[in-house]
């Protein structure tokens, strides 16, 4: 009985890692039409990743924004939505942290706290209209948040080139100045502490959800609608409260660029230092089986992906956008329950 | 509202459309634009949204949703571009883009039924997969991350009719929107697709191949998304780049939205969505307005339309009964 326990206690995880190595495979078919070599390819994307400590490290770096995108869209699917905002949310988060880390003077310390409280709350401010708009109205929230998604780039766009530009250098904006930037762990990675903010934030939603009587209330509503409103749970405010919570994830995930990511310390003006932050968290999040914590290491293997392409990319010539487009196929795999049960059959045989 | 009557509220809603369209293009004639070249631009940038959007119509009225038209959009505007320059044909380029868009249907469709899969989630995982493909066949095929610009003897060329220039393929949109209503209320198939989005199970006793009936109705939605996705490049843009689609697969998913699954309905919301992005297009190069305004909140205005559309004009419309979820046979 012990045994079989673990092994159903397991099963997500065996089920993610042959998604992953469903994606890895299907990503080599597409470098062989274009002449690429994927066992030259993979191996040195691995070595990039986890190669060695700094090399490890940068993998986390990478990984710190993808654990909060993944918060937001697993916190979404966990209340019965399917949030995929944290794009847009993330960008103002940012524009949120230049404005008060690269402007405003503020003792060390509580400029960083501020900074940080700052993007978490535009991020949640973002996310309210299309809260607002799901529980008024009923519009649906893939529409919805995909449209603010777009307002928020134009509109970041618009305050960074307008507002916040960095005298004689238009590409970006102000860096944020030394007392709010988080410090830097090693000078040979881009690692920040803010990396602990954001653990202790993934931590805390782990908690909240399964240690709290909102918590319990806020998954009630997604696993069971008609249980919640006969508990006389109400799912307006638990949906509200997932926007909110899944804003202040993104909002962080926005500032953690900014104040939290050497060498630039400052938003670029394309948004290219942030830019499908958002969407990448879906995937960490559904690899993580929308779980914060499994979200953790979701995106630690996401960051090495990414981390690690762009060493396959300077070894074997292979865009490092590749492992977005694979990130992409695992999320059509883990889509599949049948693949799961394809390979329990096997298992048993 | 709740005192107004639903026919009332509806025909208050068309005169109030009227009133509007008539003080806009009263305004927009002082205001220096030309109605005409409006309405060209508001035809180009309703066609892909078009094409989309009755596609997913029929692909729903299946009962199967697809949220991954963003991203077969975009595949399907690289993959148009290099079958326009193998060929050296833009409407050749045309039918690729709608193959490709086919077959990424077509994937869908099995994936859906057979694999019983989540679909939003799947269709999602479409888009992701198209933001990394795109920008990895930019790099690969051309070797440049940015705009790829191909020859103009390879664009398909519009048609010179009284009123302007017309592109073939927005005639074909909207013939396209005619022949989908016909096939979905006047055909023994659209009948069949009807009954397997509605009463699978009924379906099925009655002898329906609802998986058959599925594939086929998701194939053509993206056989119709992958035109669109060509045509963006092929007979409007001139150029492909990894961010060509902007929002306008989740558009079309609001005009499908909006029409209740009726692709005349979903016709008629593309025309006002492409009419605001055409018409913010013209602000945008009007001489007085452009200094005024910036250009990144004329960017927004197709958004915004989008918004307030979904907002304001919709009830609760009622989809088939098994839309989204997988059929097997017990």
């Amino acid at each position: 009985m012990k045994r079989s326990g673990i092994l159903i206690r397991a099963r997500p995880l065996m089920e993610s890692l042959v998604t992953i190595i469903i994606g890895l495979l299907a990503g080599a078919l597409f470098m062989i039409p274009f002449g690429y070599k994927p066992l030259v390819a993979y191996p040195a994307l691995f070595r990039g990743a986890f190669g060695s400590i700094p090399d490890t490290l940068e993998t986390l770096a990478f990984a710190t924004p993808l654990m909060l995108t993944a918060v937001t869209f697993a916190i979404g699917v966990k209340t019965g939505l399917f949030n995929i905002g944290a794009e847009g949310q993330m960008y103002l988060g940012a524009i949120g942290a230049t404005a008060i880390a690269g402007v405003i003077h503020l003792p060390p310390g509580v400029h960083v706290a501020v900074a940080t409280a700052f993007a978490m709350l535009v991020g949640a401010l973002w996310a309210l209209p299309p809260a607002l708009l799901k529980i008024w109205r009923g519009v649906h929230e893939v529409i919805s948040t995909i449209m603010f998604n777009w307002i928020a780039t134009h509109l970041s766009m618009y305050i960074a080139i307008y507002y916040l530009a960095q005298p004689g250098r238009a590409e970006r904006t102000v860096p944020a100045l030394p007392s709010a930037r988080y410090p830097i762990l090693t000078e040979e990675a881009t690692l920040t502490a803010v990396i602990f903010v954001v653990l202790a934030f993934c931590i805390g939603i782990y908690i909240y959800l399964w240690g709290t009587k909102a918590g319990y209330e806020l998954r009630l509503v997604g696993e069971n609608p008609e249980a919640a409103r006969y508990a006389g749970v109400s799912s307006r405010r638990a949906v509200l409260l997932s926007f909110i919570i899944g804003g202040l994830a993104a909002g962080l995930a926005g500032a953690s660029q900014i104040i939290g990511r050497p060498p630039a310390w400052s938003l670029y003006a394309t948004l290219g230092n942030v830019i499908t932050l958002g969407f990448d968290g879906i995937g960490v999040a559904l690899i993580g089986r929308n779980h914060p914590i499994g979200g953790i290491f979701a995106a630690i293997l996401y960051g090495a992906l990414q981390h690690g392409g762009r060493y396959m990319e300077y070894h074997a010539g292979v865009s490092s956008e590749l492992v977005r487009a694979i990130n992409g196929l695992i999320v059509v795999s883990l889509a599949v329950p049948e693949i799961g049960a394809i390979i329990r059959r096997r298992l048993k045989r | 509202m709740k005192t107004l009557s639903p026919l009332a509220l509806k025909r208050g809603l068309w005169l109030l459309a009227v009133v509007l369209a008539i003080l806009f293009i009263y305004g927009i004639e002082k205001a220096g634009l030309k109605p005409i070249s409006l309405l060209e631009a508001a035809l180009l940038a309703m066609t892909p949204l078009a094409l989309t959007a009755v596609g997913e119509c029929v692909n729903e009225k299946s009962g199967v949703v697809n949220i991954g038209l963003e991203g077969i959009l975009l595949i399907t505007s690289v993959t148009g571009v290099v079958g326009a320059e193998f060929f050296e044909n833009g409407v050749l380029g045309l039918l690729v883009g709608a193959l490709t868009g086919a077959l990424i249907g077509f994937l869908f469709g099995i994936v859906s039924v057979y694999g019983r899969a989540d679909q939003t989630v799947a269709g999602m995982g479409i888009n992701i997969f198209a933001l990394g493909f795109v920008p990895y066949l930019l790099m690969s095929i051309w070797a440049f991350p940015g705009i790829h610009l191909f020859p103009r003897e390879l664009m398909v060329r519009p048609i010179f009719t009284f009123f302007g220039r017309l592109s073939p393929v927005a005639v074909a949109a909207i013939i396209t929107a005619v022949l989908a209503h016909i096939l979905l209320h006047r055909t023994v198939l659209g009948f069949r697709i009807r009954a397997a989005g509605e009463k699978p199970e009924a379906a099925d006793v009655a002898g329906v191949r609802v998986d058959l009936i599925r594939i086929f109705a998701s194939t053509l939605g993206g056989a119709l998304c992958g035109l669109g996705g060509a045509f963006m490049p092929l007979a409007w843009f001139g150029g492909v780049v990894k961010e060509i689609s902007a929002g306008r697969g989740f558009i079309a998913l609001a005009c499908v939205v909006f029409s209740g699954l009726e692709p005349l309905l979903a016709l008629a919301a593309a025309f006002i969505f492409g009419f605001a992005e055409g018409f913010a297009y013209s602000v945008a190069v009007t001489p007085g307005v452009k200094e005024v305004i910036p250009f990144y909140f004329v960017n927004m205005l197709p958004y915004i339309t989008t918004l307030l559309v979904v907002t304001l004009a919709i009830g609760r419309r009622r989809f088939p009964a098994a839309s989204g979820r997988p059929y097997a046979r017990e």
